[in-house]
């Protein structure tokens, strides 16, 4: 089981196709951290379980 | 039983050898080209049989890519040492993680993974877990051949130092299926480098998912409580269950800031034998470990902005890493979340990167002067 902090989460758009390409977080104090929008990736899986349970959400993109 | 004593037996016959119950001894050789025999034994020249028996990466602690020491731990995560990972839950301790050059004498190493304490703990909380982990791709542990009837031993093998004496668990755990075995072994003496052994049985029940997905962990636990001893240890496998995970275990080292836990030499190996360390060259453990983890801070990628919001950069990475990274980008200052301009160097924001994969990077995107070159550093992280 991992157990981050992750206190900021924020999805990023890709400015010409407009779709959702990843994610910026912080997670256990570190910023900007580009997060891939993939499930094998670690911090992406926890971020899609904190969700889940309802602990966390993902902030739109601007 | 009756002993022959002699002092040298000659063929009879010659060129026809010595015959002793059916093994052929000719011309100082054992058995013949025509009749080959078999030699089974568990070391050759007390050195190891041939390659690659050891399926842990970076067992030695050769490589640090995140750095060499960091203080002031309170959260687990990745510190020092590549591939290894610290847990800690519900302790106040805090810790000092170190890459060090203390390791055992005439054993080949030239590092260790050391953990102190520098805040202590001295309360046991119910649900605290203090770990040492490494974390296995499926697809590297098939060998295993985990979940057939045909499962694999394992041993597990290491150098161990630490100030407090007594009783530590291990356990190996299966993440797909949900399964657990644990063992213990006891340091006996403190401050002084002893050499561990433990075999694991084969487990018939749970395949192993053949990804590059999380399957096995090994966890060296280094403080438990109630939660995770309160049941029985799990010595053969069995369905998970915290209660039974470190069962025995007699130290916490969160207890003293004059605790510490060092381990070189970390080898897992299918079979009953613990052969000798399999010691590889730094390069070759760089290559595996950048499958996990890179960063070229101050060493940089670059590229062209074709428009104002985004820079072609294409920056391939040394290997292909286990998945798509997590990137973190740094100017040529070490600024967090920025690249630099070559024109001035100065920092410019780099709010997201676009088209990565498992291989590079591809574009970045901010704010950026049409045609202008810029250059930035990453750290990439693939970690289990």
């Amino acid at each position: 089981m991992q157990n981050y902090s992750i206190t900021f989460c924020k999805y990023v758009k890709d400015p010409i196709t407009e779709t959702n390409i990843s994610i910026l977080a912080t997670i256990d104090g570190v910023e900007n951290l580009c997060v891939p929008l993939d499930p094998a990736n670690r911090h992406y899986e926890e971020i899609l379980k904190q969700v889940a349970e309802g602990t966390l959400t993902i902030e739109e993109a601007d | 039983m009756s002993t022959l004593t002699v002092g040298t037996i000659s063929e009879k016959v010659t060129d026809a050898g010595v015959s002793v119950d059916g093994v052929t001894l000719k011309d100082g050789e054992l058995g013949t080209s025509a009749s080959p025999v078999a030699i089974n034994s568990s070391s050759l020249n007390g050195g190891q049989f041939g390659g690659r028996r050891n399926i842990v990466i970076n067992g030695a602690m050769q490589v640090a890519q995140r750095g060499t020491s960091v203080t002031s731990i309170s959260t687990e995560g990745y510190k020092t040492v590549d591939r290894f990972k610290w847990t800690m839950d519900n302790t106040s301790a805090v810790f000092t993680h170190s890459q060090s050059t203390d390791v055992p004498t005439g054993e080949g190493f030239g590092n260790s993974f050391k953990v102190d304490v520098t805040t202590a703990d001295t309360s046991l909380a119910s649900g605290n877990q203090t770990r040492f982990e490494y974390r296995f791709e499926g697809q590297d542990v098939q060998q295993l051949a985990k979940g057939t009837s045909n499962a694999k031993k394992v041993t597990l093998s290491f150098w161990v130092k630490a100030y407090q004496t007594g009783t530590y668990v291990v356990n190996i755990h299966d993440t797909d299926n949900s399964r657990l075995i644990a063992k213990t072994y006891t340091v006996n003496s403190s401050a002084t480098w002893e050499y561990k052994t433990i075999t694991f049985d084969g487990d018939t029940t749970g395949t192993l998912n053949n990804d590059n997905n999380l399957s096995l962990v090994l966890h060296w636990y280094l403080g438990a409580g109630s939660d995770y001893t309160s049941g029985t240890l799990a010595t053969s496998w069995e369905s998970f269950t915290n209660a039974n995970r470190a069962v025995g275990q007699t130290v916490d080292i969160a207890t003293s800031t004059s605790n510490y836990w060092q381990i070189t030499g970390i080898q897992m190996e299918v079979g009953e034998q613990a052969t000798p360390f399999e010691h590889r060259s730094f390069g070759e453990e760089l290559g595996l470990c950048q499958r996990y983890y890179f960063e070229n801070v101050g060493k940089n990628f670059g590229g062209i902005a074709p428009e104002t919001n985004r820079v072609l950069v294409d920056g391939l990475f040394p290997q292909r890493m286990r998945t798509s990274p997590t990137l973190t980008a740094f100017s040529n200052d070490g600024t967090t979340g920025k690249c630099s301009r070559s024109l001035d160097n100065s920092n410019i924001t780099v709010t997201s990167f676009n088209g990565q994969s498992a291989d590079g990077i591809h574009q970045i995107l901010g704010t950026f002067v049409q045609n202008a070159g810029y250059y930035l550093g990453v750290k990439a992280d693939a970690e289990l």
